[in-house]
């Protein structure tokens, strides 16, 4: 009787939780459609006209192309780079016995936590001197400081959970530790450097700091950087903003849905279990 | 790269040790790189924001070069009312919106642990604000909060709270709300997550054992859920102070620290010293400042947790 009771007062509070977290959304979708005129009238649930306006403004108008292109590169560079490094690193910790390794993933884990802020200062010298402010590179270097140490961090989790036999197997036919790893384990931790690389690239897609920082125009701001300096000529242009929001929601939103089960994993195993 | 060189092959008939040093060879081949990469861009800069604090060193006006100060900008911090301000406004964003989104969520993980049907969709329902840009969830709710095209307003003087639309963000208490509320909406999913997986690592035969001694479902949340979830809560909690602490994208975004600076975070008034006004010296003091206060956090916390791991409270 009570078990059934608590079943239905469960149900009922995970559909309001879920429909206030859906809220905005929808909201924000709704906004997106409508057209500038009715905006800023008393909003409407339902609305009954939709339009696409504002996302043909924010291509045509905005050339919002410009950021989503510099996002993409800047994301995908890093997150190549800290899978490709940062699975060496993983691997070693996760599998070798070597002295020192504990304090090497104490300390790796010590730098995902470091507050951003307090970096921004020598590295806009560091990159002031070399000329790559306002560059590619001069957002991928910054980028390593956060996403190098999470791909580590992420990896040394899936690589524990790969089965010992297969690799003990492999070494008792004679491969070397290296082959082990590059024939063994590399094609086993696929799916593990798969939801890293997700990840990295959901957290390089969503920085704000560093490329508000280091960047001087539109010609090389990223996505939020663009959304967030948004400016109109008289008036906020809702319409627009929450379109371009939308637009930059999107992807990350379709790789969510499609591997949620798999990112859950990599956010929890080394969370729960560290 | 040097951590792609591939250790020679394990020669047969090598003695042990030689297969282990061998291992221990290829481990710190292997970790180079990665460890490399991370001493070189946040270590190194780290020491060198420390070497800055140091300084007087003002971008805006090289001709006074760059004089060696000591500790001159620290004392400089220490009688500066907006940094004590800064300090307080971080301060209690953490708690408020920590101390919301552990209820929400554990009610959240709770619900979600019960509830078997389309608990996959409501994951990926409830992972989404977690996903998406922080700047997004803040403009999000700066519309949302908006005077005029705000749904806040249109449904809090439908319902006669407010009797006419309220400017949000011209009054400091009334700007705290929208942050406030788009930190937890955004963060309280994973704060879920975390915890349901905490909730799910507990043996389901201690309910059964306690609803078969007739205890009610209040009492298995005290006296079985809650402690056993103990070091999933710590986890979340040094997470989630570590994270809000630094907070900047969200106010950047929703109240630009504003009315006048009266939520301005420390990383946000670290940020205005750096890049708006240039002062590189000062600003590199307070970047020192906010790092030794996560740090002592993170101490403080892992202090905590490591009593709890080993059990020695109670």
């Amino acid at each position: 009787m009570t078990r059934g009771l608590t079943r239905w007062a469960a149900i009922v509070l995970l559909a309001v939780l879920v429909a206030a977290i859906a809220f905005p959304f929808y909201w924000a979708v709704v906004a997106s459609l409508t057209p500038e005129a009715t905006l800023f009238q008393r909003p409407s649930l339902w609305p009954t006209t939709l339009v696409l306006d504002h996302y043909r403004a924010l291509f045509a108008e905005r050339r919002f192309w410009i950021p989503i292109r510099n996002s993409i590169v800047v994301a995908s560079a890093t997150t190549l780079f800290c899978v490709v490094v940062g699975s060496f690193a993983a691997y070693a910790i996760a599998r070798l016995r070597f002295r020192g390794k504990r304090a090497i993933l104490g300390f790796i884990l010590a730098v995902t936590m470091f507050p951003q802020i307090s970096i921004v200062s020598p590295l806009y010298m560091l990159l002031r001197a070399l000329g790559l402010i306002d560059t590619y590179p001069g957002l991928i270097l910054p980028y390593l400081t956060f996403a190098m140490p999470l791909t580590v961090w992420l990896l040394v989790g899936f690589f524990r959970q790969l089965p010992a036999d297969l690799e003990e197997a492999a070494l008792v036919d004679g491969a070397s530790r290296w082959q082990s790893f590059t024939r063994v384990m590399l094609p086993l931790a696929v799916p593990g450097l798969a939801t890293t690389g997700i990840l990295t690239f959901i957290y390089c897609w969503n920085e704000f700091l560093f490329a508000l920082s280091f960047t001087l125009g539109p010609e090389r701001q990223t996505v939020p950087v663009a959304i967030a300096l948004f400016r109109g000529q008289y008036q906020v242009p809702w319409g627009q903003i929450l379109a371009a929001a939308i637009v930059a929601t999107a992807p990350v939103a379709a790789l969510v849905l499609a591997f949620q089960r798999r990112i859950v994993q990599g956010l929890t195993a080394g969370a729960v279990k560290g | 790269m040097s951590g792609s060189a591939p250790a020679g092959p394990p020669v047969p008939g090598v003695p042990m040790r030689g297969v282990e040093a061998a291992e221990r060879r290829l481990g710190w081949k292997l970790v180079a790189p990665a460890l490399a990469v991370i001493l070189l861009i946040a270590l190194f800069p780290l020491g060198w924001t420390a070497w800055e604090s140091l300084h007087l060193h003002d971008l805006r006006m090289p001709w006074r070069g760059r004089p060696f100060v000591g500790l001159g900008n620290y004392a400089q911090i220490a009688g500066d009312a907006r940094f004590w301000f800064a300090l307080l406004h971080t301060t209690f964003f953490t708690i408020a919106s920590i101390a919301l989104e552990l209820v929400l969520g554990l009610f959240l993980a709770l619900a979600m642990n019960r509830a078997f049907r389309g608990r996959g969709l409501v994951r990926a329902a409830v992972l989404v604000p977690w996903a998406i840009p922080t700047v997004v969830s803040a403009l999000l709710w700066r519309f949302l909060f908006d005077a005029q095209a705000g749904i806040a307003n249109a449904v809090l003087v439908s319902v006669g709270v407010l009797d006419h639309p309220l400017v949000w963000f011209v009054h400091a208490w009334s700007a705290w709300i929208p942050v406030i509320l788009a930190d937890v909406w955004k963060t309280t999913p994973f704060v879920a997550l975390l915890l349901l997986a905490g909730l799910q690592n507990i043996d389901a035969s201690l309910y059964e054992a306690a609803a078969v001694d007739g205890a009610d479902a209040w009492w298995q949340l005290r006296r079985i859920t809650l402690p056993l979830l103990k070091p999933a809560l710590l986890v979340v909690l040094i997470f989630r102070t570590l994270d809000a602490f630094r907070v900047f994208d969200l106010i950047y975004v929703l109240t630009g620290g504003g009315p006048g600076t009266s939520t301005e975070p420390l990383a946000l008034y670290t940020f205005t010293a750096l890049l708006q006004n240039l002062e590189f010296g000062y600003g590199s003091a307070l970047s020192i400042v906010v790092f030794a206060i996560t740090f002592g956090l993170a101490l403080f916390y892992l202090k905590v947790l490591n009593v709890d791991l080993t059990g020695d409270v109670r």
